[in-house]
């Protein structure tokens, strides 16, 4: 019987992270992982022949460059290309475009309001320093408001010494930034309804609230605060799609002697005497470590992998009262060729980044009323890539691979999923996505359809919510997954949490992997291995 | 939200990054180093031919700039002048018709946001030329008043002709009544047939002008000034930004963006300014009964001031870019350089820099600390700094009415 230093469970890739630092320190480390494949929803499949689709997430900005750097995942075979352009076309045939030349988006910022060109540099500057604080938080505990410990009142001091370096107003701004609906938010700025549109659809991604829900304007942020080299705000496609950025971490991780089992499900976090001592699979074998380390949602990892007579009883109240609601969807597409958009003039060089079809708030919120009432939306947001136009890997030369992420998508429609509301919902987009581009459906080879039901059943996100739990301010900081057990311990001695639903939360970030591994080794009273942020200062 | 202002539909060509002015054709066939830069959006020349030529063309004879990229709004209705006065921190309620002034605008907390010069074009009309966008905030500042405000930037062609001989230059181009122009007068007269406004008014400290036409006179402008270089009576060269940074560095003017961050791109607290830290506090009128951002300056004018952007000569000979200062040699740091040129008249390094006042105090002994480099080998040295609180160059041809032939 083999044992190890540490447990961790889900090869997610901030599964990953965490156990290449803790190996980095010189642990023994196995990564346990139930699919016969890596990554969780950081990964990259190939479904139909020569064709590999980014199965899950499917841009890349978040992930720290820290983390990127200590991991040397560059030398493991990582590319980030930054994509450029994004457009949002309009039902009356026009469209709006986000160039990547300033002087280019002005002029076509300009070309719907003259005034919104000048009011997106207030946006801009504004948006910008809520960036610059929150990402100072981004690789680091929470701070714990409530403890008296010298390091956490220390932390804490951090906390209001960076708010105290906002001016009065901006601090009234930070809050109000926080608690307001991306809809108000964004009509304090701008007037054209289709830059409305275009700026509101990152804050409702994997969000199960509208636009004109309050808390959205925060979720634009979490999609705002990431950088492709310094360019804050900016995205990328990984080279040989999400994938490869699971790839790279375990080749870093395997370089430190790490082990991975794959079509390893874990039944349960075994607890001798109040402390974590294993795993049990789900054929029956243990495996012993004094640490494990849960990348699994917060309700998963405390309602199904734990007994629950090993848990306070709060921590079980919390994990099943934990939002994590589902409402994105996935469609990936084999193509036979470049679809066309005939609203573009020629050469333009929009498709190359995100293509939206939505161009008015109000269809934002239509679209998140159907999934109040459990139904996919029939006019549903759509966030676009065709990452074949850059990345060679992807598809066969001429061919493209598209993804197109969709909200709304309820976890459960009326009656459950059935293969028929599967495809409808799979047709609501394709038939979307043709009404701009007519020769889009003769081009399409293949197309994985996926709900919050696969995304769940696949890769074992509850409820598939893309963010291991909503992005809300009753869920974030020191709040997140819940109170007491925001800095990735767990209730039972030896045992940690690295997922999303811990802070600061969903994306293809790296961080949650990170600062749990951080105080891993602090409790292990090992050398600390993990990056220090950057800092933008 | 306010209604809506007119939009172009016209797609734009997304493959000319940059923006041509319409005196382009002439920029274009005028520019041999083809060092183009970004002003606004627009396709601007850094420099034409030579930098010490352009320099001395302001100085000794006489230039002409392509001034189109400045930012410009047209503002009238009844409003208008109430809503200017409220919008800047001078007073220009008495601004007379076919005058200008220079102005400054500050946010609510009495921060910086922008300098600009009000030209009163006609009785009720005016015309607001600043470096930055501020379309947005002249909107949010019109909330409430009966007043129409329309940005003309590329509606309206504009040249800057500066330098000594300039009045006779124009002159002999055609504009007969140039020599009636006094600093901060504006004329509206024709030139060969086409309307053309000329104020005295310029960024050089020099004699000198701004013609302002429509787009479609541009090329008619641009060519009756040089016909009288082709006929040989004055030299008259093109100038681009790098000579005119030259110009208004030593007569002292500000830019703001460079020499300090305006309040609307601030993103760090500490980086915005109040008028007094710029040194515009001699176009602030505490006096006038409300303006934006009164409240704020109100109290700031009661503490002690914290900084200052300084005219700073500094000795020697080596540029003193980017560098520290400090309050004595190897002393605390307390201030940087922000925007230095080496001055051909003065023979000196002149800078603009940005130095914390402690205790409210301006300190007296600065020295900067060079990096220079010769032959790609990186050197270090100290030089001491001598603080003007007037401009570091001015001329009498430059407000003398009528202007002499020189």
């Amino acid at each position: 019987m083999q044992s190890y230093d540490a447990i961790v469970i889900g090869a997610g890739h901030n599964g990953l992270v965490n156990a290449t630092f803790l190996a980095k320190a010189g642990l023994k480390v196995l990564v346990v992982e139930k699919n016969d494949y890596i990554g969780g929803a950081t990964v990259s499949r190939e479904l139909h022949q020569d064709w590999k689709y980014s199965n899950c997430s499917y841009v890349c900005s978040l992930f720290r460059p820290e983390i990127y750097q200590a991991l040397d995942l560059g030398r493991h075979g990582l590319e980030v290309v930054p994509l450029q352009g994004s457009v949002t076309f309009k039902q009356n045939g026009d469209y709006f475009g986000s160039y990547h030349q300033s002087p280019v988006r002005r002029r076509e910022i300009e070309r719907h309001s003259k005034r919104d060109a000048d009011a997106s540099i207030r946006f801009d500057a504004d948006l910008m320093k809520w960036c610059r604080l929150i990402r100072s938080f981004l690789l680091t505990a929470p701070p714990d408001p409530g403890s008296l410990k010298i390091r956490n009142v220390m932390e804490f001091s951090y906390l209001l010494k960076k708010f105290h370096s906002l001016s009065e107003s901006q601090i009234y701004e930070f809050i109000r930034f926080f608690t307001m609906s991306i809809a108000e938010y964004l009509e304090e700025y701008f007037e054209s309804d289709v830059i409305l549109a275009h700026f509101s659809g990152g804050s409702i991604i994997g969000t199960g609230l509208g636009v004109y829900s309050p808390g959205t304007a925060y979720v634009l942020l979490h999609h705002a605060m990431g950088d492709v080299d310094g360019n804050v705000g900016s995205w990328g496609f990984a080279r040989g799609g999400m994938g490869a950025v699971s790839a790279a971490i375990a080749s870093s991780f395997q370089a430190e002697d790490g082990k991975i089992r794959t079509d390893a499900e874990v039944d349960q976090i075994l607890v001798k005497g109040g402390r974590a001592v294993g795993v049990a699979l789900n054929g029956g074998e243990e495996i012993y470590a004094n640490t494990i380390v849960s990348n699994l949602d917060a309700k998963r990892t405390f309602l199904k992998i734990m007994a629950r007579n090993d848990l306070p009883e709060n921590v079980v109240q919390r994990a099943e009262n934990f939002k994590i609601r589902g409402s994105s969807g996935k469609v990936n597409i084999a193509l036979d060729g470049l679809p066309n958009f005939p609203a573009l003039p020629p050469r333009s060089p929009l498709t190359l980044g995100h293509i939206h079809f939505t161009d008015t708030l109000e269809r934002l919120e239509r679209a998140y009323d159907d999934w109040k009432d459990d139904s996919w939306s029939k006019d549903p947001y759509v966030d676009l890539v065709i990452p074949s136009q850059y990345d060679p890997t992807l598809a066969p030369p001429g061919k493209h691979m598209m993804s197109v992420f969709v909200q709304y998508c309820p976890v459960k429609p009326e009656g459950g999923w059935t293969d028929q509301k599967k495809d409808a919902f799979g047709a609501s987009v394709i038939n979307q996505i043709s009404d701009y581009s007519p020769n889009f459906k003769d081009l399409l080879l293949h197309a994985e359809v996926r709900t919050p039901k696969e995304i769940e059943d696949e890769v074992g996100l509850t409820e598939g919510n893309i963010f291991q739990g909503e992005l809300t301010l009753d869920q974030l900081m020191f709040n997140r997954p819940f109170p007491g057990y925001a800095r990735y311990r767990g209730p039972v001695k030896g045992m940690y949490m690295c997922s999303s639903s811990t802070h600061p939360g969903g994306g293809v970030m790296g961080a949650p992997g990170t600062n749990s591994a951080r105080e891993i080794l602090a409790d292990l009273k090992r050398r600390d291995t993990t990056p220090e942020d950057f800092g933008d200062d | 939200m306010p209604p809506t202002i007119i939009q172009d539909i016209n797609q734009h060509n997304f493959h000319e990054v940059l923006r041509p002015t319409p005196f382009h054709p002439r920029v274009d066939h005028n520019c041999l180093t083809k060092n183009w830069m970004d002003w606004n959006g627009y396709l601007t020349a850094r420099t034409y031919d030579t930098l010490a030529a352009e320099y001395f063309a302001i100085r000794s004879s006489c230039s002409v700039m392509d001034l189109t990229p400045m930012g410009k709004y047209r503002i009238n209705g009844p409003d208008a002048n109430k809503f200017l006065n409220r919008l800047v921190t001078r007073d220009v309620s008495m601004l007379r018709p076919q005058r200008v002034s220079y102005v400054v605008m500050c946010n609510d907390e009495g921060k910086v946001l922008d300098d600009a010069t009000i030209f009163h074009l006609s009785e009720g009309d005016y015309r607001l030329c600043c470096q930055h966008h501020q379309l947005d905030w002249l909107m949010i500042s019109s909330l409430g008043m009966d007043v129409s405000i329309e940005e003309e930037t590329h509606d309206v062609a504009a040249l800057a002709v500066q330098g000594p001989t300039s009045a006779s230059a124009l002159k002999l181009a055609g504009i007969d009544e140039i020599e009636q122009l006094k600093p901060y007068d504006i004329l509206h007269t024709q030139l060969h047939g086409f309307e053309v406004m000329v104020s005295r008014t310029g960024y050089t400290g020099d004699l000198g002008y701004e013609l302002w036409t429509s787009p479609d006179n541009a090329l008619n402008l641009w060519d009756a000034i040089f016909e009288v270089k082709q006929k040989g009576f004055y030299d008259i060269r093109t100038i681009g930004l790098s000579a005119l940074e030259m110009v208004r560095i030593e007569a002292g003017f500000i830019l703001p963006g460079d020499d300090f961050n305006t309040a609307e791109t601030a993103i760090r607290a500490d980086r915005v300014r109040s008028p007094y830290e710029v040194g515009l506090g001699w176009v602030v009128n505490l006096d006038k009964p409300s303006f934006t951002g009164k409240r704020a300056l109100l109290d700031e004018k009661k503490k002690p001031i914290k900084r200052r952007l300084l005219r700073l000569e500094v000795s020697g000979n080596k540029a003193p870019q980017d560098s520290f200062l400090y309050a004595g040699k190897g002393g605390k740091r307390i201030g940087t350089i922000m925007t230095q040129i080496w001055s051909p008249i003065l023979k000196a390094n002149l800078a603009m820099a940005d130095v914390e006042f402690a205790g409210g105090s301006q300190p007296n002994d600065i020295w900067a600390e060079i990096y220079y480099q010769k032959e790609l080998e990186w050197r270090v040295s100290w030089a001491k700094g001598k603080v003007w609180n007037k401009p570091f160059w001015t001329h009498p041809r430059r407000s003398a009415s009528p202007p002499g032939s020189y």
